[in-house]
């Protein structure tokens, strides 16, 4: 069995039934609006409401928690990270020998850790809610991105899936042949750049046969010098539901900076 | 605008027309095809034969128009579809590959039915009921939105079947379809095309190594001849009736119907030639070696178990075929009985005579250790190959994990180079060979270090009758002298010949099937 990393299985929900490229310009919008400052207001403001639109991902908050953790922690580490290393301003809150927290180094912190989950969080809903080959047919019909590139892209994530399966398989039959196991570091180094490169031959001759099997199935056809015209059997077509999604992303994203800019905290990073 | 002939209407079955024709891959010196004439009319069912490089899957390529440009190679002669060169018509022939996996493109049945026509700009509208129609040619009654990789290997190489016929091509190209399924998929796939073919009248191209499968589909039988042009061409009666073009088939390494390859091992077994007195002598052979007690086998540490409460025991000099349906776990017992997966549940033991110090658990063995017990020589080969040059691929375990002095293991891989025929090849990159000449390295390479048992995954997996037959003998030699050798197949020619005991996994349970001899 292939790992199926690119399985038809989206939950049905109302972000699931809206096109994917307005979901991916709504994010892009609030990816914008949250970079252009580092002040926790706006990224908790954004958080907070991004996590209100959870029930229209049809993911509870646990649910969303066992896919997202390796996320959270990583923000939860820059937070830490952030708040030792920052200027020392404000009152002590704590103090440790060398390591000393005050409440501007804290806020400081909290600013960049909730900033990042803030930012990843519509990436995450976009992935949650959206089939690849229909963000594939959003982006090729309504965006007009080139369809060699954009089906090229899909059928290689594809493959990615079946190399999963490769690599366990590949470990094993040089386990067969006696490499692999051992303690040395040196040696499993030397072991694991060689199982990379076997992967990456395996990789090359599927790709091959897939590119065979996709030219003879009429793709990237030429005719009179330019890119044979295609049809697509699925039609990518926006509703009113796309309009609410883009509001919804720029509502969150003037929100957020009207908070910070209220409450002085707004600090314009490019200034 | 130069004038063009008018494009054929879809669907009419093709004429296909070769003169002098010839292609030579960039980068090599021979022609893969050389001096071809051939002519096929439209709606005739041809299986195409040859010996392993003749070419015949060169032609395919060609006939589907995916060879490539100019700089992938040097084309000769003509070779043409309704007149217009074969490399220059899109859409005029579909093709089906060998591999189930790599020709999968996207996610769901009903994309992947439809991408053919998609890049042949087949209005949307037309394009589903085609989609729907080719699916039922196949006889895949799946939801269109079904995953494709949920798929046994017979539905996907149905699904790759209606890929091509979505596409309505006049031409249909076949290249080893049925190689790597299971005698189930094997019947899916041929009467699924038998169906196809009944009701749209395309031309039909089959290219297999198993005669048998498609000699009652197909009207007529071309072989290639290795040096090029053609051997013999005719109906399936006239060509693999006559007794005379039989045995030149049979020479030629073609699967004649009806006709086992010749090897030792089956002149041996019926009384033709004595049996040699097994060189490790009469007690050594039929000692226990592994035992496996109510043993539960899963693919991954704690995943769910495919096979349950097996027991067995594997003795020196024994054969044991393990046989069953894709899927049903056949390899994943192997991995496990070779210590390359641990027990998932059950008891799995080396016994003495196996052991040898090196503890009774053989998946917690060193790697030293494994390679002079047990040997798996895995279904890819590349997957097992570790060097850039023969020689160093055959010293490698005797030299750098079992760690022979340099003496010893020069004497052992001598002695593998004139016994698998390696001599020619020592300095050649073993990912260059041909699929024989690597699966016979595959072999040495295990047996450099001198394991007691021998693992095989589909030794004879899309392999023509001589190569067959070489391997059967090599294996049937080393049971001879001792070796225990366990082969996962579903070839039952092989396990006629070779095994002396059987085991069947079906439905997550072991029978043994085949009594001792």
């Amino acid at each position: 069995m292939s790992v199926d990393i690119l399985g038809p299985s989206i939950a049905d929900s109302v972000l699931a039934r809206a096109n994917p490229v307005s979901k991916l310009l709504a994010a892009l919008v609030l990816t914008v609006a949250l970079l252009l400052s580092v002040d926790w207001v706006s990224a908790s403001v954004a958080l907070a409401c991004e996590l209100c639109l959870l029930p229209l991902l049809a993911v509870g908050p646990l649910q969303l928690l066992k896919r997202i953790w390796p996320l959270v922690v990583a923000a939860a580490v820059a937070a830490y990270g952030t708040a030792l290393l920052a200027p020392k301003t404000g009152a002590v809150l704590l103090a440790l020998g060398p390591v000393i927290f005050t409440a501007g180094s804290v806020a400081s912190g909290a600013a960049i850790g909730l900033r990042g989950l803030a930012i990843a969080l519509p990436g995450v809903f976009l992935l949650l809610s959206t089939d690849p080959t229909d963000l594939a047919d959003g982006l090729a019909q309504k965006l007009r991105l080139p369809h060699r590139f954009v089906l090229g892209a899909l059928a290689g994530m594809r493959l990615a899936g079946l190399l999963v399966d490769e690599w366990r398989v590949l470990g094993l039959a040089r386990r067969a042949r006696g490499v692999g196991a051992g303690n040395n570091p040196v040696a499993r180094l030397k072991s694991f750049a060689g199982q990379a490169f076997g992967l990456m031959v395996q990789a090359i001759r599927r790709a091959t046969r897939l590119a065979v099997a996709m030219e003879a199935r009429g793709f990237g056809g030429v005719v009179d010098g330019k890119a044979a015209p295609r049809t697509w059997a699925r039609e990518s077509v926006f509703t009113r539901r796309d309009l609410w999604v883009l509001a919804g992303g720029t509502a969150i994203a003037a929100l957020a900076v009207a908070a910070a800019v209220a409450a002085g905290t707004w600090n314009f990073v490019f200034v | 605008m130069t004038s063009r002939p008018a494009p054929p209407a879809p669907g009419r079955p093709a004429a296909i027309r070769a003169r002098g024709w010839g292609w030579r891959h960039a980068g090599r010196k021979a022609f893969a095809v050389s001096g071809l004439d051939l002519d096929i009319a439209p709606g005739e069912r041809v299986l195409l034969l040859g010996a392993s490089g003749a070419g015949k899957s060169t032609l395919l390529h060609a006939l589907a128009g995916v060879l490539g440009a100019a700089e992938e190679g040097e084309e000769r002669g003509s070779l043409t579809l309704d007149g217009a060169p074969a490399s220059g018509v899109r859409g005029r022939a579909g093709l089906v590959l060998q591999d189930p996996d790599s020709q999968t493109v996207l996610a769901r049945v009903g994309d992947e039915v439809a991408f053919g026509a998609e890049n042949l700009a087949v209005p949307r509208e037309q394009i589903w009921p085609r989609v729907r129609s080719a699916l039922g040619d196949v006889g895949l009654d799946l939801p269109l939105d079904h995953s494709t990789s949920a798929l046994s290997g017979g539905q996907k190489q149905r699904l790759a079947l209606a890929g091509a016929l979505a596409m309505e091509p006049g031409l249909l190209l076949l290249d080893e379809p049925t190689a790597n399924l299971d005698p189930d998929g094997v019947t899916e796939v041929r009467d699924a095309v038998r169906r196809v073919v009944d009701r749209t009248g395309a031309t039909l191209v089959v290219v297999e190594h198993r005669v048998a499968v498609w000699a009652d589909v197909v009207d007529r039988v071309v072989v290639l001849a290795a040096g090029g042009g053609i051997l013999a061409d005719g109906t399936p009666q006239q060509v693999l009736g006559r007794a005379a073009s039989r045995d030149e088939l049979a020479r030629a390494g073609i699967w004649v119907p009806g006709v086992r390859p010749a090897t030792r091992a089956e002149q041996r077994r019926s009384g033709a030639v004595l049996s040699p007195v097994p060189s490790a002598g009469p007690a050594a052979h039929g000692e226990a070696l592994l035992e496996a007690e109510q043993l539960t086998v899963a693919r991954l540490r704690r995943g769910a178990a495919v096979v349950q409460d097996v027991s067995l025991q594997l003795r020196r000099g024994q054969a044991l075929s393990i046989v069953g349906p894709n899927g049903a776990g056949k390899s994943t017992l192997a991995l496990t009985l070779a210590g390359l997966l641990p027990p998932s549940r059950g008891r799995l033991e080396a016994l003495a005579p196996l052991d040898r110090g090196a503890g009774p658990a053989p998946h917690r063995w060193r790697s030293a250790e494994l390679v002079t017990r047990i040997g798996s020589v895995f279904q890819e080969p590349e997957h097992q190959f570790l060097t850039a040059r023969v020689i160093d691929e055959l010293e490698f375990g005797p030299r750098r994990v079992a760690g022979l002095s340099a003496a010893d293991a020069r004497a052992k891989v001598e002695e593998l180079i004139v016994r698998l025929r390696l001599g020619h090849l020592l300095q050649a990159n073993p990912f260059t060979l041909s699929g024989g000449e690597k699966r016979r390295l595959s072999v040495a390479t295990m047996l450099a270090t001198g394991p007691d048992i021998l693992m095989l995954d589909e030794p004879t997996f899309g392999q023509d009758a001589h190569t067959w037959a070489e391997l059967v003998d090599l294996l049937d030699g080393l049971v001879m002298e001792g070796r225990t050798v366990v082969s996962v197949t579903h070839d039952e020619d092989y396990t006629a010949v070779l095994s002396d005991s059987v085991i069947r996994i079906d439905g997550g349970q072991a029978a043994l099937a085949g009594a001792d001899r």
